[in-house]
């Protein structure tokens, strides 16, 4: 295994601005969209008081999610020990931060105060995962931070280890914590399952990886940097595991439901009668799980770049469409307010005759979602231009310390 | 040496002066004269407000209480954003208490019933809160702190009985007993000015003309509510979840 060197990103300069450019353009249009519902109020959105999460929640959970999955090849590097994966682990820190950031942003900008963010810094209830939460996520920005100094400053070499095992453990409970929003709400037919919580760990381990690939391929295939077949065969490996894994908890989770009796109502819901939520689900499970893991583990389109961006893509768009069932069809769901009776009448849309909730995402909370992903894109391009996130070449004598 | 300007010098020490008492004036005025007023008195838990609903009254197509709340609340004074669609608003527009018919699946016997934040002893509103706006206070009322609320929407998913609204638009006129404002949450706060001001009602009790919804408190055995709870029988809705609540409902 020969010495890694890193060098910033040198693509020319009009690709580079040209880039930034198209990313600020959209990121304008969501600071845009965010104004406008800040504005005018929720009425402007799909929101209701029955669906009171809309589109951007979707967006930033999966970012969110996705921000503590891309910082785990990096912890395959450090804390695993794996050698391969040692020159990964920059980007890997980075796009953890990024990708965080862009959530968070989406998540406060869909505030229905937003300019009261000091008030959820400095007022806090420790009961509330929330609170807990924004704890875990200012403080995994800052872990990382240090760790990403002790990978990238070779006096701190030494210390990168335990760096990264603590943001490694960090990130295992704030993903846990992301997935308890959802856990712990009794109220929800759909929600308060314990299983909530590894589900969202493994989610991250794949869209993370997901991610971290095609911004990979992309910055590597736009300066002409080498990606060798070593190194691309293991993390298609291993986004096709992760990829099972997902799938895994998927099943488990509705089998489990439809296991009891209560449960059924909800799963017939999502599995069969739901509509948009029923064809997402499935889009999710087959366009989203299964193509995917065809594709990663089939042994030509498998070993092509193209096979795995489609991979990528199709893992990202599905976890997407998985967030969306979650966080919208779980609330779209009547609550069972009154069991072994049907509502038949109701002054606030509780569901009559079991109905569930409408909920039409509007342009200006889809823009608002795009402009987190875009916000993510451009601190990470910014990044990699700036400081030497990027390994020179990735080729397979570069990398693999067994190449003859 | 420099020529000082005192008139310059005077000015600004009034102006300053006069800055001071306008910023600070108001607030110790203020501050007397809440310490005046009797509702400056901390609640204390040695009542329990609470709400008996007997639903076997409760009038098909009747919605007096809900008319009543949303007068006494202000929720009336809201209007429909201009642009909005009316479907969409309906969704939108924030509801304390609404009439619910449900029929049994066995029996096919039909029930009416108002349906309201049921002031949980143990609020997963207030659980989940993470700024602690979403309160219950000593004495049984839940409700949230406008000033701390930032609108996170989490106590709606939390809610068992989608007690809580939020109000989606501009506010323009409200009732001095009920502030809003954009962004927050709200929810059936047993018109707790009622409580500060002593009164011993809730204005959905005064609109039910049969006499269907009871507010009293439930600690005290000779208040009304408790006598009441002691002879019928009355549950809890989603009692499963523990929640012990303070509304309870006869009839069911």
């Amino acid at each position: 295994m020969k010495k890694i060197l890193y060098r910033e990103w040198g693509i020319s300069g009009p690709q580079y601005w040209g880039l930034l450019a198209i990313l600020g353009a959209v990121i304008a249009v969501a600071g845009f969209s965010a104004l406008y519902m800040e504005h005018n109020g929720h009425w402007v959105t799909g929101m209701t008081n029955q669906v009171v999460w809309g589109t951007p929640h979707v967006f930033a959970i999966f970012l969110i999610v996705a921000a503590s999955g891309a910082l785990n090849v990096a912890s395959i590097g450090s804390v695993f020990g794996q050698k391969m994966y040692k020159p990964l682990g920059r980007l890997s820190g980075l796009l953890a931060i990024t990708l965080l950031v862009g959530g968070l942003l989406v998540l406060v900008l869909d505030l229905g105060q937003p300019s009261r963010l000091i008030v959820a810094m400095t007022t806090y209830n420790f009961k509330s995962i929330f609170a807990w939460n924004i704890y875990l996520y200012v403080g995994f920005l800052a872990i990382v931070a240090v760790y990403l100094f002790t990978m990238m400053e070779r006096k701190m070499n030494p210390y990168s280890r335990a760096a990264g095992f603590f943001a490694f453990i960090w990130r295992l409970i704030l993903t846990t914590g992301t997935g308890s929003i959802f856990g712990f709400l009794v109220a929800r037919q759909g929600y308060d399952a314990a299983l909530m919580a590894p589900m969202f760990i493994v989610m991250s381990f794949a869209y993370g990886l997901a991610v971290y690939l095609l911004v990979l391929m992309f910055t590597f295939k736009l300066e002409g940097r080498v990606l060798g077949d070593k190194i691309m065969g293991r993390l298609k490996n291993l986004l096709g595991v992760f990829v099972a894994a997902v799938f895994y908890f998927t099943a488990v989770y509705h089998l489990t439901n439809l296991y009891g009796t209560e449960n059924h109502a909800y799963e017939a819901f999502i599995l069969r009668d739901g509509g948009i939520y029923t064809q997402l689900f499935w889009a999710s499970v087959i366009g989203g799980m299964l193509l995917p893991m065809g594709i990663l583990f089939h042994p030509a389109l498998g070993k092509s770049h193209g096979g795995v961006i489609g991979a990528s893509v199709l893992v990202i768009l599905g976890g997407l469409a998985s967030m969306y069932v979650i966080v919208i069809a779980g609330q779209a769901f009547p609550m069972a307010m009154f069991p072994d009776k049907t509502i038949i009448e109701t002054g606030f849309f509780d569901g009559v005759n079991g109905a569930a909730a409408g909920y039409i995402p509007s342009m200006a909370e889809f823009l608002l979602g795009i402009g987190g992903i875009a916000i993510a894109l451009l601190a990470t391009f910014v990044g990699i231009r700036l400081l030497r996130f990027l390994p020179m070449s990735l080729a397979d004598e570069v990398v693999d310390p067994h190449h003859a | 040496m420099q020529k000082v300007d005192q008139k310059r010098r005077d000015f600004v020490s009034v102006a300053a002066k006069a800055t001071a008492a306008t910023v600070v004036a108001p607030g110790v005025f203020l501050q007397s004269v809440a310490q005046a007023a009797p509702r400056a008195e901390p609640v204390t838990d040695d009542v329990r407000y609470g709400l008996l609903i007997d639903t076997t009254k409760c009038a098909d197509g009747c919605n007096d209480c809900v008319a009543a709340c949303d007068q006494e609340n202000g929720i009336d004074q809201l209007l429909k954003p201009e642009g909005a669609s009316d479907a969409l608003w309906e969704q939108q527009k924030p509801r304390w208490i609404r009439k619910v018919k449900v029929q049994d699946n066995l029996t096919g016997k039909q029930t009416d019933m108002p349906v309201m934040c049921q002031h949980c002893e143990h609020p997963p509103c207030v659980d989940v809160c993470p700024t602690g706006a979403s309160f219950r206070r000593e004495d049984g009322i839940v409700m949230v702190d406008r000033h701390t609320c930032i609108g996170c929407r989490y106590c709606m998913m939390a809610c068992p009985y989608k007690a809580r609204s939020f109000i989606h638009e501009n506010v323009q006129s409200k009732t001095t007993v009920a502030p809003r404002g954009k962004g927050c949450v709200e929810s059936c706060n047993l018109c707790v000015h009622r409580r500060d001001n002593g009164e011993k009602s809730t204005a959905c009790q005064d609109a039910c003309s049969e006499g269907a919804i009871l507010f009293g408190d439930l600690k005290d055995p000779d208040s009304k509510i408790s006598m009441a709870l002691a002879e019928k029988s009355t549950v809890q809705l989603r009692a499963d979840l523990k929640l012990n609540t303070g509304v309870r409902y006869s009839g069911i």
